[in-house]
């Protein structure tokens, strides 16, 4: 048998694409992440808090109005994104002629409440959620066993990463945004609602979130804290990618989800310190993050 | 004059043991439970260790003296904690009790040997608490790493499991279950082909590790992790197809951790405990008792254990009288050692020099979905070990306590 590395390739390449099902997640949520700051120079530390959400509302959906997994995934993103608005109009939308770290303490402390209530509604240890029927079972690949739904959750977060990248690079409504960003008076002054759009663009960074949330559920254990530890990694994710970039967190997500699932072969012990090891390297070679703009 | 009592009190409470009770009418004996309110750990102990406190308080009633029971969240930091226990041994709390999370329960071990009061250990899992670590003012009662490891590493092994590959979280906790759980297994001659360890708490994602595991094509997947990792651990296992090739030992799990998995991926998990709710008579009458306070579930492991310890202090303080039991915390662990224990939990039972409670232990299968008859009717008893067999022995702790 070939071996790299001293590791047996077939292995290695499972663990490749392993690393790169991880990185879907870290995508999708830095995607989100990067598209708030972009516009709202918002650093939305809430979003852990709305991944779990996201977890939950499927889980609620199924136990307590009998709708699966599929109508999860289109009500969840839905229902979480509204409570997003609703934050935003609220609390928010007060802080943007405030430093950054006005809004990075708000949506903290946000995060915080969010997870206690449901802690305290629902406890720690978690609650189970099934993989749905159509997408239960494994492909043999010859060189690993790959389960069905994690196939399905690089497809589909691939997917969505393109279509937020088209929406905002090539269509109408992304002309506004990005213009929005650069000045939103002069972009105000044609007679574009800017408030409107800013709460709704914040609205959709958060069903991102959700989106992810509702893709976790059926692996991960449905638990108040789920969000918060991948939540952190994402972070390092968005600054290595560059704060707002759009391709720039894509992109990191699946790479640093690859180093990161390489690691865990090679030395698992320092797979979580890796990500901030290159975070590190990357900031003192360029400050503004692999993708970011100066 | 009430210093005077209480001295006099000390030295002739055995004699006395009727007179005290009548002068000491207005003594009050406060339990803190000191637990995690807010972190992973919430529900195995946390709220469920508080009801079952107060269950015992309120069932031992008012002989003599009165019990209240108070409550703090460490958090799971030591440093947190042992202000707590500090403040609260300092302002009057005799006994603290439950303090799960081996780091925590270390420091409050020193505090209450500092400060001579009682410390009833039933959350925390290291053996060093009744080993290096070993007070007089301390009891362990309710399980530890040893127990785990030797309950269902060895049930495993002797079921022809005999190699190995360990997922274990790196920190103190994990080290010592793996460790522990290793030497079971090589000492009923079987082998340990690999093992990885995972930085805790910061790792979500377990499919690489079990792939790896795969990969070794050892017979048994030992756990050495704890609550949601051991949760996010199976799922990733099954996801993966390990259950058709591998047993799982999931050496620290509890009813409600099966509860978060569901029956359908925990089915025909081994796994040991010292208490389930649907063991006996005993156990399923406590269980209506306090199952209404206890937000409707039946008691899990931990806070049994609390109900448990509180019980039998209580009881020894009632015997030796309150106002010495206040004054002296290491008699009042002395007298609970003297005393044989028995409570709806954990049937009769003793408390060992070195501070260990010893019961039964039980090897528990995991019900499939069509066996379980409801919400919480999840184990089935594969195995009984009495309290001696199933502890480390006495001599092999280390514990100074300990003549030998």
């Amino acid at each position: 048998m070939d071996e790299i590395f001293g590791i047996p390739a077939p292995l290695l390449f499972g663990q490749l694409l392993l690393g790169l099902i991880n990185g879907a997640f870290y995508a999708m949520l830095s995607l989100g992440l990067a598209v708030i700051f972009g516009l709202l120079n918002i650093i939305n530390f809430t979003h852990g808090s709305q991944f779990m959400m996201g977890a939950f509302v499927a889980w609620m959906l199924l136990a307590w109005a009998g709708l699966g997994y599929w109508w999860a995934l289109l009500l969840a993103p839905l229902i979480v994104g509204a409570t997003g608005v609703i934050i935003e109009r609220l609390m928010i939308s007060r802080l943007y002629k405030l430093d950054h770290l006005y809004g990075l303490l708000l949506t903290f402390g946000i995060g915080l409440m969010i997870e206690g209530v449901f802690r305290n509604e629902f406890g720690s240890s978690g609650l189970p959620y099934r993989i749905p029927n159509e997408l239960q079972g494994a492909w043999d690949l010859g060189f690993m066993f790959m389960p069905v739904y994690r196939g399905w959750v690089v497809v589909f977060a691939l997917a969505c990463c393109l279509a937020t990248w088209l929406v905002i690079e090539k269509t109408r409504l992304g002309a506004y945004l990005r213009a929005a960003t650069e000045n939103a008076a002069l972009v105000q002054a044609f007679g574009v609602n800017v408030p409107r759009m800013i709460t709704l663009t914040y609205g959709a960074g958060v069903a991102l979130a959700a989106l992810a949330g509702v893709l976790a559920a059926p692996i991960y254990s449905v638990n108040p804290q789920m969000g918060t530890n991948l939540i952190i990694i994402v972070f390092a994710v968005v600054v290595i990618g560059g704060m707002g970039s759009i391709l720039g967190s894509v992109i990191t997500g699946f790479g640093l989800g690859i180093v990161e699932g390489m690691t865990k072969v090679f030395w698992p012990e320092a797979s979580s310190t890796v990500i901030f090891v290159i975070m590190a390297i990357v900031l003192l070679t360029r400050p503004a993050g692999l993708f970011g703009r100066a | 004059m009430e210093m005077n009592r209480r001295s006099l009190l000390a030295g002739a409470a055995a004699v006395a043991a009727p007179l005290s009770r009548a002068r000491a009418q207005a003594t009050t004996i406060r339990l803190g439970v000191l637990t995690d309110m807010s972190g992973p750990y919430r529900d195995t102990t946390g709220p469920g260790s508080v009801v079952l406190t107060q269950a015992a308080a309120s069932e031992f009633g008012n002989r003599g003296f009165n019990v209240e029971v108070l409550s703090a969240d460490h958090q799971n930091k030591p440093d947190v904690g042992a202000n707590i226990a500090r403040q609260w041994y300092d302002q009057g709390v005799d006994v603290i009790l439950d303090v799960p999370t081996s780091s925590v329960a270390l420091a409050v071990n020193q505090i209450a040997r500092e400060k001579n009061k009682v410390f009833l250990n039933s959350g925390a899992a290291t053996s060093d608490l009744t080993g290096s670590q070993c007070s007089p003012n301390t009891v362990h009662w309710t399980y530890d790493t040893y127990m785990l490891a030797k309950g269902t590493g060895g049930a495993i092994v002797r079921t022809g499991g005999d190699s190995w590959f360990f997922i274990t979280a790196d920190y103190a906790f994990g080290h010592a279950l793996e460790r522990d759980t290793a030497n079971f297994v090589r000492a009923a001659g079987g082998r340990v082909l690999g093992q990885v360890r995972y930085p805790f708490p910061a790792t979500t994602d377990f499919s690489a590790f079990v792939v790896q595991a795969q990969a070794s094509r050892a017979k048994v997947l030992g756990m050495a992790n704890a609550s949601t990792d051991t949760v996010n651990t199976i799922k990733a296992a099954r996801e993966f197809g390990l259950h058709r090739s591998m047993k799982f030992a999931a050496l620290l799990m509890g009813v409600m951790d099966i509860h978060a998995l569901g029956l359908e991926s925990a089915q025909g998990l081994m796994l040991t405990e010292s208490f389930y709710w649907d063991l006996n008579d005993r156990t399923r009458a406590l269980t209506q008792r306090v199952r209404a306070a206890n937000q409707n579930r039946p008691p899990a492991m931990v806070p049994a254990g609390c109900y448990g310890a509180a019980l039998h202090y209580l009881k020894a303080a009632a015997d030796m009288g309150a106002a010495a039991a206040k004054a002296d915390g290491r008699a009042a662990v002395a007298r609970m050692k003297a005393m044989p224990t028995d409570d709806d939990a954990f049937g009769p039972g003793r408390i060992r020099e070195d501070g260990r409670k010893l019961h039964p232990v039980f090897l528990f299968e995991v019900k499939s979905p069509s066996e379980s008859r409801g919400p919480f009717d999840y184990y089935k008893v594969a195995a009984t070990t009495p309290g001696d067999d199933a502890f480390r022995p006495l001599a092999e702790g280390g514990c100074s306590l300990v003549r030998s």
